[in-house]
């Protein structure tokens, strides 16, 4: 019953509900760089927001039209080696405003896309993921043969300074910018948002489940397929003209099988079932990459195995993750939740915790150089020869993990305490 | 003439060494219908376990010991890892075997560095077998031939000629019939998968001294391994072997002659630019046949996926 009311109030204040985020997101944004004045935190808030775009592309493929891509970094790679190019034409590049050159990334990109998808999204699946691998190599491959456009091992890089002055602003600084690639970022966030509540986004989603059914519906499986792919390749291309903006250069790195790899782990990490999954993925991963990068050498490993482990424990991802909360918290019961959740997690992160540190310890005492004993983890310098580190660390391990199993099974009935609604209110 | 015979033996043990990984993948595709991206980590892993083995007890026994440990790995990530995320259905289990061959690369430099490993030939058989107008061919390379030969005819006898053989091809087209006549397939399926990854470790022993054990040596054959199976069919064991051996020759041809796209253009009556390095199509002018030869399969499968998608010898569509 009270199920029924909540939806149809959000039916009937749809407009309202659904602007509600965007006007929050876009506070946000304005209001980061005001938090984070640091240069590097802009850095990184720049390098989150492109990530986002790119991710969000990304999961219109494979979160709302279930195509597996392991090629798409080209799409993002060929729209900013294209808006490289026009900053190097003097003429039209002086011309144009730099807030409008991410449109012809994007128009590239989507160039690129419809080429690309009028044969390989004939079928979804695996052939799809096999013909996206094998364009991805191909055109990766290219970048050392076709020197003109891609230029070679060391890349093509521009100016984004001789662009036209947009209301007086020449984009030299990193903060100007920043609120170029915000601005993108709220456009293109909506567009494809919108995209997905149009009747082709309903039907990539229809195409995705049983694409036999939609067929029989009249609907052309192929064309949807390619609608959503030609669309995902033009954000793409808008990400990557961001790219080409904030960094000024792009290399071979941009096109190839890594950062196709990559966009697929944030994108999955996030949650591919959910729009704002890809959001918090790039927010999570780019964190991840920059900050646990500068304190450990072994973060790929970590993230390595976080992507495993969110495959095969909670293919929702993150955003899975939070939205399985939503009829606890609409229940009212919630609350019930914290207390058990504490006694779990809390030795499960020592637990983490204490892993990690073992394997940093043994990757210190097996590749550190010969007579540098002394290691830092978690701000406390020890002698990795040293017996006691090991202990500390295994025991707080084995500490951890035994109260996380035992607290488990209490964590477990709250939580079908907490979704199943109590008989007083049915 | 004596250089077409050098490079078709090199194209043989390149073809060869591919069709290693590429039987034991699409064995694993045609029974769980995934492809297991993580296929050439476990090709890593082989040289890998080899290598260590070898430090202790030698070439041989790690050319035995090895590639049962990678099966047994193999077998325990089909048994805790495949099953359990099969139940999301096929792409959910495509990401994983990408997360398991990122995950791989990354616990193999964890473990043993980024560097190279001293992993070696072993000295009996250091020697050149013969030498064809003097391009010398080591006897490594004809030990490597026959390994993989004696590995095809194997499989296709247990395949076709044991009983064992009969349930798997059963249990390819009709599971549940086979589970209904009493054969455990779950079982049937981790045995394939570790039986698979077992080949992929026996190509990782035996390559590892001539390609080089290092942590990228997974990347650098995992997509052309996948393209093998594309190309050849999935599924199709002489698929496999017959795009392998193409690869293997096509790589191997296109590096050792330097065929000029210049020569072809001029021959089809196009005039050269001048000065070359003004022109717009001057990267198309200055292409040679070693510059693409790593991009030729690429081509080749996409070209087979748009004309062809069932591939040269597969009997069903991707």
């Amino acid at each position: 019953m009270t199920d029924q009311t909540a939806s149809a109030n959000m039916r009937a204040g749809s407009m309202t509900l659904s602007l509600m985020p965007w006007i929050v997101a876009a506070l946000v944004l304005v209001l980061l760089p005001q938090i984070f004045t640091a240069n590097s935190a802009i850095t990184i808030m720049n390098q989150m927001a492109i990530t986002i775009i790119f991710a969000l592309a990304y999961n219109m493929l494979l979160g709302q039209g279930g195509m597996l891509s392991f090629g798409h970094a080209v799409y993002m790679g060929v729209g900013g080696f294209a808006c490289v190019h026009i900053m190097n034409m003097d003429d039209f590049f002086a011309s144009i405003p730099l807030v409008v050159l991410p449109i012809f990334g994007g128009l590239f990109g989507m160039g690129l896309a419809t080429i690309v998808g009028s044969f390989s999204t004939r079928k979804a699946g695996t052939v799809f993921a096999m013909i996206s691998l094998g364009v991805g190599e191909l055109i990766a491959a290219c970048s050392v043969i076709i020197v003109a456009f891609f230029g070679g091992e060391e890349g093509i890089s521009g100016d984004r300074t001789y662009a036209m002055p947009t209301f007086g602003v020449e984009f030299l600084q990193q903060i100007e910018v920043y609120y170029l690639i915000a601005f993108w970022l709220l456009i293109s966030a909506a567009l494809m948002y919108l995209f997905s509540r149009t009747p082709v986004g309903r039907m990539a989603n229809a195409v995705r489940d049983n694409p036999e059914r939609a067929e029989f519906l009249g609907y052309s499986a192929r064309w949807v397929r390619f609608y959503s792919f030609v669309a995902s390749g033009f954000f793409a291309g808008i990400a990557g003209g961001l790219f080409a903006i904030n960094y000024e250069i792009l290399t071979e790195e941009n096109l190839n099988a890594t950062s196709s790899g990559t966009i697929l782990l944030v994108t999955f990490l996030g949650g591919v079932g959910f729009f704002f999954g890809p959001i918090l993925g790039a927010i999570a991963f780019t964190l991840l990459q920059t900050v646990l990068s500068l304190e450990t050498e072994l973060w790929a490993f970590y993230a390595g195995a976080l992507f495993v482990a969110t495959v095969m424990y909670f293919p929702g991802g993150l955003a899975g993750l939070i939205m399985m909360h939503v009829p606890a918290i609409r229940l009212g019961k919630g609350s019930r939740l914290i207390l058990p959740y504490i006694r779990t997690l809390v030795p499960a992160a020592i637990c983490i915790l204490g892993a990690a540190a073992l394997i940093e310890m043994i990757f210190h005492y097996r590749h550190a150089f010969a007579g540098d004993e002394e290691m830092t983890l978690f701000w406390i310098t020890f002698n990795s020869h040293d017996v006691l580190p090991w202990i500390v660390a295994v025991g707080l391990t084995l500490a951890g993990f035994f109260t996380a199993r035992a607290t488990a099974p209490a964590l477990l009935e709250a939580w079908g305490d907490a979704n199943t609604p109590d008989r007083m209110q049915v | 003439m004596d250089l077409v015979l050098v490079n078709l033996i090199d194209g043989l043990v390149t073809g060869l060494l591919l069709f290693m990984l590429s039987a034991g993948l699409t064995l694993i595709f045609s029974m769980m219908g995934v492809l297991n991206f993580a296929h050439a980590s476990f090709y890593m892993l082989g040289a890998y376990f080899a290598y260590q083995i070898s430090l202790a007890f030698g070439f041989w026994m790690g050319l035995l010991i090895a590639p049962i440990m990678v099966g047994l790995l193999g077998a325990g990530v089909e048994r805790y890892g495949l099953r359990r995320v099969h139940q999301y259905g096929h792409v959910p289990e495509l990401i994983f075997t990408f997360g398991l061959a990122l995950l791989i690369e990354e616990v193999v430099q964890f473990i043993w560095g980024k560097n190279q490993m001293a992993y070696d030939i072993p000295e009996v058989l250091q020697f050149t077998a013969f030498s064809i107008a003097g391009n010398s061919i080591p006897a490594y390379k004809i030990f490597m031939i026959f390994i993989s030969i004696a590995i095809f005819i194997g499989l296709l006898y247990v395949l076709t000629r044991t009983r064992i053989g009969m349930i798997i091809q059963a249990a390819l087209s009709y599971p549940r019939t086979v589970e209904a006549l009493g054969h455990n397939v779950p079982l049937i399926f981790m045995g394939v998968f570790g039986v698979g990854t077992a080949l992929a470790g026996v190509a990782g022993v035996i390559a590892g001294p001539v390609l080089g054990t290092f942590p990228g040596m997974a990347f650098v054959l995992g997509s052309i391994v996948f393209v093998t199976i594309v190309i050849g069919g999935l599924g199709s064991l002489w698929g496999a072997l017959v795009a392998s051996l193409l690869i293997g020759w096509l790589t191997t041809f296109s590096k050792a002659y330097n065929l000029r796209m210049e020569d072809f253009l001029t021959f089809i009556g196009f005039s050269r630019p001048d000065p070359i390095w003004d022109s717009a199509w001057r990267d198309l002018w200055t292409i040679t046949s070693p510059q693409v030869a790593d991009i030729l399969p690429y081509i080749l499968m996409i070209l087979i996926l748009i004309f062809r998608p069932y591939g040269l010898f597969g009997k069903r569509d991707v």
